[in-house]
């Protein structure tokens, strides 16, 4: 066992590097199941992903932790590699490459879809809290604006001085909502059809979670990240903008 | 040089970041409100109008640095969906899974909806500033 103690002390002291190596092993070999058991049909990034939730998933398990693999010493560097720094940094480098002309041409749509996103998410999200049994403006404004993204809901929880217990399902909705959207967009982007910068920038606004919707997107088509990430980086600051102020007196409003 | 494309992206992520951070001070909030956005806006920007940028971008000063983040995507939100709080969401009951997965297919069918009334508009709007 000697030797085993060997390559776990080397993968702990260069996590960043493991985590290379980790997510290399992963992409490998779901292309090549993508390939040769699914011909082609399941995208080989979508099986990564499945793999990476699926990893996280027996991360949560075994540790209890919050944050999946990485809360396993030998994988802490998948959490450096995933984080929001790496995360929000080669988002940007998207932008190389992109068009700037679509973007303006697809402005108002943009500004409509978030609009559109934030109070939809918030509406259907608030509805589900009523339905739930919340009667209190402030619970249900913090359940819809974790319907919005799992940051909006505590920190409108947190400014609505709700229960802990309230801000809890608020994140809990929001994660399974960027769980969702992963998971969901690519199984019916052929339905809905998400081929153009300008359905990518609607995307982006609609669904607004950048994990989710940045995860979704690089299924679809890589080309259009840039566009999705636009409009998807705007839509937790003006979650966080509306919700405990605006949305708040209009649930009070109505109750 | 691999670097100087790795910096002018960290140059325009940090830009982006103040930008987005000022803000957010700015309507009262503690928070980063589209920091990535601006930091994306000013990269998109430079590459097509700055023409220090775009002499560099020429004979591969910047691209290099630029496209290997960009390959690096993939792999960082496969190492993003490894560290989702897969448990929490699975555990989270049946009004968050319900609600969580009633908003995507309802937002994802609206797509085309906003994709056709935003359509329109903006076809009207070209027409009239031509």
């Amino acid at each position: 066992m000697e030797l085993f103690e060997i390559i776990i002390k080397i993968l702990i002291k260069n996590p960043l590097v493991t985590a290379f190596a980790v997510i290399g092993t992963v992409i490998l070999t779901s292309y090549t199941l993508s390939k040769y058991l699914t011909k082609g049909r399941l995208n080989g990034s979508s099986v990564a992903i499945l793999f990476g939730l699926l990893m996280a998933y027996a991360g949560g398990s075994i540790t209890g932790g919050s944050k999946g693999i990485s809360d396993i010493p030998v994988f802490a560097g998948i959490g450096l590699l995933g984080g929001s720094m790496m995360r929000d940094f080669t988002i940007v480098a998207t932008a190389f490459g992109a068009d700037f002309n679509e973007l303006k041409r697809s402005g108002l749509a943009g500004l409509v879809s978030l609009f559109l996103g934030v109070l939809f998410s918030f509406t259907i999200g608030a509805l589900f809290a009523w339905f739930g049994g919340y009667t209190s403006p402030e619970d249900i404004t913090t359940i819809g604006a974790g319907a919005v993204t799992f940051v909006v809901g505590p920190i409108t929880g947190a400014a609505l001085g709700v229960d802990s217990s309230v801000i809890a399902l608020s994140i809990g909705i929001g994660v399974v909502k960027s769980i969702a959207v992963m998971v969901i967009t690519p199984l019916v982007s052929k339905v809905i059809r998400i081929d153009s910068p300008r359905e990518a920038i609607i995307f982006g606004g609609l669904l607004g979670t950048t994990s989710g919707t940045s995860a979704a997107m690089a299924v679809i088509n890589p080309s259009l990240v840039p566009y999705a990430a636009m409009t998807s980086t705007f839509y937790t600051g003006l979650g966080c903008l509306v919700c405990p102020s605006v949305l708040y007196f209009a649930v009070a409003a109505i109750l | 040089m691999v670097i100087y494309g790795v910096f002018l992206l960290a140059i325009c992520y940090f830009a982006g970041l103040f930008v987005g951070e000022v803000t957010g001070r700015l309507v009262g909030l503690n928070a980063n409100v589209g920091g990535v956005g601006f930091a994306m806006l000013l990269l998109l920007l430079l590459c097509s109008y700055s023409e220090t940028v775009k002499k560099n971008l020429q004979n591969g000063n910047f691209s290099d640095g630029l496209r290997f983040w960009q390959n690096m995507y993939i792999p960082v939100v496969v190492a993003m969906s490894a560290t989702q709080d897969v448990v929490k969401a699975l555990r989270s009951g049946w009004l968050a899974m319900l609600c969580g997965t009633t908003i995507t297919v309802f937002s994802l069918c609206l797509i085309p909806f906003v994709s056709r009334i935003t359509s329109s508009k903006d076809v009207v709007k070209e027409e009239g500033s031509d």
